[in-house]
């Protein structure tokens, strides 16, 4: 294969395997159990609106 | 204090706030990849749910609520930090917490070397990569979180790409798919213990 169709190969590529990389870096942490702390400070939130 | 809302919400249209459920993940993923420091995300996300909570007036029924909430997320956070002024970056924690699992050994790029990367770009750089490499935004809703141009999100996010791949010597024109480069990406990483 040529230089050119190398490079591009591997232009894509790079990019590809960052793409990779970062949705795993960033699906790690979305598939975390989200803190019960959010949930009861949603609560918290919604109980203070309606106890009018 | 607080003064009673002057409309009730009507029955058709959902209250964004019943949402909010949905997007505590997302908030969490991404306040992550900003902080890269649990106990520091979770302080983002906690102020982030409290702010929208309390100006989900200004929530437009029918637009991007994960795109609001992202808004409101990396604005607290940048005013958080330059407030602070002094960074406490502390990457080491997180790595020992979340990387031993499963590295990716197939001569591939490494999931370790591209954490130490990841950790060292600008919150600024992994910001762009993650809301465009793999929160699923488009551009558009990238440009519309971070409040800039289209074109500064391309341009923002190819420069961070091309920061990462120097960080991680990977150069345009490098077969880095092939076998050849397991043995610099050893050499690279033995080198960043040493200088570490």
């Amino acid at each position: 294969m040529t230089n050119d169709m190398a490079d591009d190969k591997s232009k894509a590529s790079i990019k590809e395997q960052i793409n990779q990389n970062l949705k795993r870096v960033y699906d790690q942490a979305l598939n975390e159990d989200v803190p019960d702390r959010f949930k009861d400070l949603l609560a918290q939130l919604r109980a203070k609106e309606g106890g009018k | 204090m607080s003064s009673p809302s002057s409309t009730t919400p009507t029955a058709e249209l959902r209250d964004p706030r019943d949402e909010l459920p949905e997007h505590l993940q997302a908030l969490r993923a991404f306040a992550m990849s900003l902080t890269r420091n649990s106990a520091q995300a979770d302080d983002l996300v906690q102020d982030t749910i409290v702010k929208a909570w309390s100006n989900i007036e200004k929530f437009q029924v029918g637009t991007n609520l994960r795109a609001w909430l992202f808004t409101i997320l990396r604005n607290t956070f940048y005013s958080d930090r330059r407030k602070r002024k002094r960074e406490v970056p502390d990457p080491e924690g997180i790595h020992a917490a979340t990387l031993s699992e499963k590295p990716a050994h197939d001569g591939r790029l490494a999931m370790n070397d591209f954490m130490v990367a990841f950790d060292k770009l600008s919150p600024e750089h992994r910001e762009v990569l993650i809301l465009v490499g793999a929160s699923g935004f488009s551009y558009e809703e990238a440009a519309e979180t971070m409040n800039v141009a289209v074109g500064t999100v391309k341009s923002r996010a190819n420069r961070a790409r091309a920061r990462l791949s120097e960080m991680l010597h990977l150069e345009e024109g490098e077969d880095i798919m092939g076998n050849m480069d397991a043995t610099s990406l050893a050499a690279m990483s033995n080198s960043g213990t040493n200088a570490a």
